[in-house]
């Protein structure tokens, strides 16, 4: 039970020092933030190269949760800097 | 200390430094200047924590090529898409970030959970991560336009039951299943019905509240790592997963206060209840122009502001838009563009598009920017642009969308409407500014009109 408590301190801090970090973000950002922050929601990966795989159910499982959240990574990551390359000033 | 016992160690020292990137990279991500270099911080923490994980993995050679697939096709699609297709793009990505959480606690169901907490947790990280991917897949279609749905349908109906249906069946497999082990095996309902939970969560929602949709499923996308987290006892994961919650949160907030209205409203009330409540019937006259004495009015202009809306994106017109201003430019003109928040299908849509068609970013202005001084604006264009210009958000209390910021373009000195026809916004609220003794309104396709303009400019 320890380490939950742990864990969800450090959750509640993340969430709080995000909301501080990004409050005021101008309207030109809003698209490449949310494409950038779906890229690190691809931080899934690192879940998912750990699974378990005692059961043929669960190696499927592994497999797709890494396809899929490479997708999202890899993605994420480069629709986000094809968009920011775009912005330029006057 | 086991040999063991120091490899974790080092790859949650890692985990640490890996975790203090991705909060740079997000909080440079925020401003124009760093935005590029922090997307690349954060690519690097990403990268570092996945090949810090790497010592753990069982099965390399699967897992590797499950990478390399996903990477195949991760970048196939990011660098293929049209920009104009980017607000489905990220919805789809969004799905896949769910989709890979929900097959996380999924696995760990099937690892027999240890205690009760994982026991919980198991059950919340796969409704969470299931209705982000089926809600993501539905906003794909609604913003691709493959998927039409009316919000009075029977199948919109059923499947917002399945919705609440589902939200119940959570809280019964939570708290009652531990206790009493059910005869049946409730964990597959459970996946089922959160999947057509998350199609019900977002079928009833219309086009022109998608950029609230995405960036709360982008907010869900974050979360759901999260707790993948905690159920794993992984911190990097916590960490990442709790700056995409806060962020998609922040997006969320600033939309819904675009449109002056609450979250809740937005979900699940919709503007169709509100709006039977009081509707004027607007009466007046509307003054057509064409194009050639448009281009007469604009040519003595010292000041143009360009308004776009989600009918520029539809009518592809960013290209030409760009170059009549550059050609009001080269004639003296001031020109620049008013983008509100809510303008298209998600955040920031239009700046993209602009971007896109090489508009620099500083001749952007936002509402509040540009409002006190519009009475020194010659010339406003509104391009496929209503509700976000509807003057009855500021002038009639009973209107749906009263209280909305609005870019006040009626104060303006002349207003071109760029419209195909008299048919009212995504609100459905009758437009008074196209009655206005200042507007002028250009019917046609924006993309054509435009083109006539510029087509005039260089004769």
């Amino acid at each position: 039970m320890e380490i939950y408590i742990l864990l969800g301190f450090v959750l509640i801090l993340s969430i709080y020092l995000g909301l501080e970090l990004i409050s005021k973000v101008p309207s030109t950002l809003h698209t490449p933030l949310m494409s950038g922050a779906n890229a690190i929601s691809g931080i899934a990966l690192v879940g998912a190269l750990v699974l378990g795989s005692d059961t043929q159910l669960q190696q499927a499982l592994a497999f797709l949760a890494v396809m899929f959240a490479s997708i999202n990574v890899f993605g994420g990551y480069l629709v986000t800097n094809r968009m920011l390359k775009m912005f330029k000033k006057k | 200390m086991s040999f063991f016992e120091n490899i974790s160690s080092i790859q949650n020292i890692i985990y640490i430094f890996s975790s203090i990137l991705f909060i740079s990279g997000i909080k440079m991500l925020g401003k124009e200047d760093t935005a590029v270099r922090g997307n690349f911080l954060s690519a690097l923490a990403m990268f570092i924590a996945v090949s810090v994980t790497f010592i753990n993995v069982i099965n390399p050679i699967l897992v590797l090529v499950g990478i390399g697939i996903g990477a195949i096709i991760g970048s196939l699609i990011a660098l293929k898409v049209k920009m104009t297709s980017i607000p489905e793009m990220v919805a789809l990505f969004n799905g896949f970030g769910g989709l890979a959480t929900f097959f996380i606690a999924w696995s760990e169901f099937n690892s027999i959970p240890s205690n009760n907490f994982q026991y919980i947790l198991v059950m919340i990280t796969t409704y969470i991560g299931g209705v982000t991917f089926s809600g993501s897949v539905i906003a794909y279609g609604k913003l691709s336009e493959t998927l039409k749905v009316e919000k009075s349908s029977i199948i919109t109906k059923l499947f917002t039951t399945f919705f609440y249906i589902s939200i119940i069946y959570l809280l019964y497999s939570i708290f009652i299943t531990k206790i009493f082990s059910p005869g049946f095996d409730f964990y597959t309902i459970l996946l089922i019905l959160t999947l057509l939970g998350g199609v019900g969560f977002v079928i009833p929602i219309g086009g022109g509240d998608m950029p609230v949709v995405i960036s709360l499923l982008n907010s869900f996308s974050g979360i759901a790592a999260a707790f993948a987290g905690l159920l794993l006892l992984n911190n990097v994961l916590i960490v990442a997963g709790s700056l995409v919650g806060a962020s998609g949160l922040i997006l969320t907030i600033i939309m819904a206060k675009a449109m002056n209205r609450s979250i809740g409203n937005i979900l699940f009330v919709g503007y169709a209840s509100s709006a039977s409540a009081s509707k004027s019937e607007e009466t007046g006259e509307v003054k057509p122009i064409n194009v050639s004495d448009a281009y007469l009015i604009l040519e003595n202009a010292s000041s143009v502001l360009v308004i776009p809306g989600y009918g520029m994106a539809v009518a592809q017109a960013q290209h030409v838009v760009r170059e009549l201003g550059e050609l009001l430019e080269a004639n003296g003109t001031e020109v620049r563009y008013g983008i509100h928040p809510v303008a298209g299908r998600m955040p920031g849509h239009m700046n993209v598009l602009l971007a896109e068609a090489n508009v620099p970013y500083d001749v952007l202005v936002e509402p509040e920017d540009v409002n006190p001084s519009m009475d020194t604006v010659d010339v406003a264009v509104v391009i496929g642009a209503n509700d976000v210009v509807n003057p009855s958000a500021t002038e009639e209390p009973g209107s749906p969308i009263y209280g909305m910021p609005i870019i006040e373009v009626h104060n303006a000195r002349t207003v071109f409407v760029l419209k195909r026809s008299m048919s009212s916004g995504f609100a459905g609220v009758q437009n008074p500014l196209f009655f206005k003794e200042n507007t002028r309104m250009l019917f046609g396709d924006a993309k054509e009109s435009i083109g006539g303009l510029v087509t005039e400019f260089k004769e």
